[in-house]
């Protein structure tokens, strides 16, 4: 049987002229808001995903040549429509079949195959490593108790940062790229400045144990890049004025060790405890709001739908260059892009989405949804994992959550719904942190057994052996082109297309 | 013989002498005098003996002073996090083993070429064939006396059948075939009960190594894929050496240490 070109889909005239024998399927094509677009049509049941990309441009407007990503009942389409429903239903259904169409971003991160280099420098294992929000610097902690500044350009070290008297634990970039804030175990948190290499002011001191984790005030809400969030395991979470350099808040609730702090976009505050609960506070005024109970064990980690968006700021992924620019907008400028880019993320998903959510893991194996600003109710407990959740990740379209755990596996989850999409098995020991792409096609994982993992689409896509001890941290730059991972043998590993 | 606790009774019964608790600290304060007068006067062996014993004693007494001043001072509750680092996430968990990487294949790929290696017990006494094989009179009048039954703890492989009964010249019993072993590993000083996979090195003689004789000493191979070691590559070690650390024909089980 000759196949057959499908130039004009859905016309009459692509209609008329088959071969009787081509099994044929009425579909019709739904957004993810539920809309139907246009009349059901046939489409032949070996159609590809190419093909059928071809088809939706033309029945939908597609100005921007969006890639599309394919689904009926919830299974991808990959190869063709037949393989991903099974020939048997499509022969028996009667009503057309749906085809759920997602956008997918315009552009393509290159995954990253080889180890450009490996910077020495760090005297003690690598704890935390993170690029800035534009890509443009490359900042490393390690339990040396300094900070490093590398060149990504040239791949060396640029700057030896010391302030720090114990280990540098967290790292976190102010969301305009100016600014970088650290805290150690001994519990002072220092600003940096990633031009000089220079401590910004003195120490911020006042934690009494290690500072777990830091979280700047989100860009559209702060276009100066003022206040700062700081949670320790003395069970406050301290925010910061560093403009006048000091605290300028302390929130106190928890029972146990706080550990991890995130500052929502909708100006909220959200702490996760190891008194097993997760609390919301109003950044504001640090008013507590509410209590977000269910989990069982130590909350481990939490992760928001807005949280690469908030974490690049006035930075797109989309117009990232090979050349990084010197980002000269005033604060104004930068809110209204931030601001755009924020109300951008909220909107996918249409009317599944609209609002922040929010994602749990604990040390009980298990996960949780919730719409923080909504109601306490959580939308889904993610089961599945066997041992504690390390990490949870959304996917910076928020359509995907991987999360990192314990039991060597890495497993994915539907970001509006919180159903099990699939688990990513490769990794012989812990999986300790995941990091997206840009385009959320990729995602890339440190873990125990000393290698870095590349996942495309549910599956294996490349192996990056090459540090001799374990991986403590991985980050993917916001610009697509690089990877860099640190961990215990002293390394940092740049890993690039 | 005293038929009970007659001397508690009495003092139960009618107390003790009023001058008791006096006497008693007169004699302890007394007698460091009269050991140090003891100490003086010994000579010979005696003496040494004593006097280790003293100063053994000494040693134990500082250091129960040292241990009841550190019990005093207050001091900052130890910190049990590794030496090198661990990120905020690991920063907790200080009670879950955490094994080191070992990914020395190459080395011991190298080592095995020259037939050598650095083992816990070097020396090792050798095996005589006597005290390994019984002979097994065989025959109609029991005449024969070319079998030989092993007294030895054996590996034998999976799939092994044995011969028939004409050409089996070694017997291997059955009641002394081990499948497993305790394997230590050196440096997590934990032991794990660990299938063999074969039988290396019997330093004593060939013969044995295939035979898969196993005394004190013996390398063995042992499948160590449930411990998740990993090499450099990030691929799973199952196989690593063993040498036994026991005579496991005495004991019942076989006891080994991981080589690293």
């Amino acid at each position: 049987m000759p196949k057959r070109k499908l130039q004009a889909p859905s016309t009459s005239e692509a209609v008329e002229g088959i071969n009787p024998d081509e099994k044929r399927v009425q579909c019709v094509f739904k957004s993810e808001d539920g809309e139907t677009e246009g009349s059901p049509f046939e489409l032949p049941t070996d159609i590809t995903r190419e093909k059928l990309q071809l088809v939706c441009d033309a029945v939908i407007p597609n100005e921007d040549k969006v890639p599309y990503a394919f689904f009926v009942n919830g299974v991808e389409i990959r190869e063709t429509l037949a393989k991903a429903v099974g020939e048997e239903v499509l022969s028996l259904t009667e009503k057309s079949v749906e085809i759920v169409y997602q956008p997918q971003a315009v552009f393509r991160v290159r995954a990253v195959t080889r180890c450009t280099s490996s910077l020495e420098g760090h005297g003690d294992p690598v704890l935390y490593v993170s690029f800035s929000p534009s890509g443009r610097f490359l900042a490393s902690g390690s339990s040396d108790s300094t900070v490093r500044f590398w060149d990504i350009n040239t791949e060396t070290p640029e700057f030896r940062c010391k302030g720090h008297q114990n280990w540098v634990l967290c790292l976190a970039w102010s969301p305009d790229g100016r600014k970088l804030a650290s805290g150690c175990k001994g519990g002072k948190v220092c600003l940096w400045n990633p031009k000089t290499g220079k401590e910004i002011s003195r120490p911020l001191t006042g934690h009494t144990d290690y500072v777990s984790s830091v979280a700047w005030k989100p860009l559209h809400l702060d276009p100066e890049c003022r206040y700062l969030a700081s949670s320790s395991k003395d069970r406050t979470v301290r925010i910061w004025d560093v403009v006048t350099f000091r605290s300028h808040m302390v929130i106190s609730g928890h029972t146990a060790h706080i550990s991890m702090v995130k500052w929502g976009g909708s100006d909220l505050i959200f702490t996760a405890s190891h008194d097993r609960s997760i609390k919301v506070w109003r950044a504001s005024d640090g008013v507590f709001c509410r209590n977000l109970d269910g989990h069982g064990h130590w909350v481990n980690t939490l992760a928001l739908s807005t949280d690469y968006v908030m974490r690049t700021g006035a930075f797109d992924p989309a117009d990232a260059k090979i050349v990084h620019e010197e980002v000269t907008d005033s604060g104004e400028e930068l809110l209204k892009k931030a601001k755009v880019r924020y109300d951008a993320a909220l909107a996918i998903g249409g009317s599944q989405g609209g609002t922040e959510r929010l994602v749990s893991g604990s040390d009980d194996a298990t996960m949780f949804l919730w719409k923080p600003s909504e109601g306490k109710k959580p939308v889904a407990r993610m089961t599945g994992h066997q041992k504690p959740v390390n990490e949870v990740k959304f996917s910076p379209d928020s359509r995907l959550i991987a999360s990192a755990s314990f039991d060597k596996f890495v497993k994915l989850w539907n970001g509006f719904t919180g159903d099990f999409v699939a688990t990513l098995r490769g990794h012989v020991s812990m999986v300790y942190q995941v990091a997206w792409s840009a385009d959320s096609r990729l995602l890339v994982s440190s873990s125990k057994d000393s290698t870095l993992k590349v996942w495309k689409d549910k599956a294996l896509l490349m192996d990056l052996p090459g540090h001799s001890d374990e991986v403590f941290a991985v980050d993917w730059s916001p610009d697509g082109q690089r990877v860099v991972s640190g961990g215990k043998d002293k390394v940092l590993k740049i890993w690039r297309a | 013989m005293p038929q009970n606790e007659y001397i508690e009774l009495h003092t139960k019964r009618h107390g003790r002498r009023l001058d008791y608790e006096e006497k008693k600290r007169k004699k302890e304060g007394r007698r460091p005098h009269e050991m140090a007068v003891k100490a003086k006067k010994l000579r010979g062996i005696k003496a040494k003996l004593y006097n280790k014993k003293r100063h053994a004693e000494k040693v134990q007494m500082k250091k129960t002073i040292k241990m009841h001043e550190e019990k005093k001072t207050k001091q900052k509750s130890a910190d049990n996090d590794s030496q090198f680092g661990n990120p905020s996430y690991l920063l907790e968990r200080e009670n879950q083993i955490r094994a080191k990487v070992l990914s020395n294949t190459i080395k011991q790929k190298r080592k095995e070429k020259a037939g050598k290696w650095n083992v816990p017990i070097p020396k090792v006494k050798g095996v005589s064939e006597a005290e390994v094989f019984k002979v097994v009179k065989t025959g109609k009048t029991k005449r024969k006396g070319w079998k030989r039954m092993v007294t030895k703890v054996t590996y034998v492989g999976e799939g092994f059948t044995r011969k028939p009964v004409k050409f089996e010249r070694f017997i291997r019993p059955m009641g002394l075939r081990f499948k497993k072993a305790n394997v230590t590993h050196p440096e997590l000083k934990a032991s794990f009960f660990l299938p063999i996979i074969g039988v290396k090195k019997n330093p004593s003689s060939t013969m044995y190594t295939s035979l898969g004789v196993i005394t004190k000493g013996t390398v063995i191979e042992v499948n160590i894929s449930e411990l998740g070691l990993v090499t450099h590559s990030g691929k799973v070690v199952w196989g690593k050496y063993a040498q036994v650390t026991n005579n496991p024909e005495n004991d019942g089980c076989i006891n080994a240490v991981l080589l690293v």
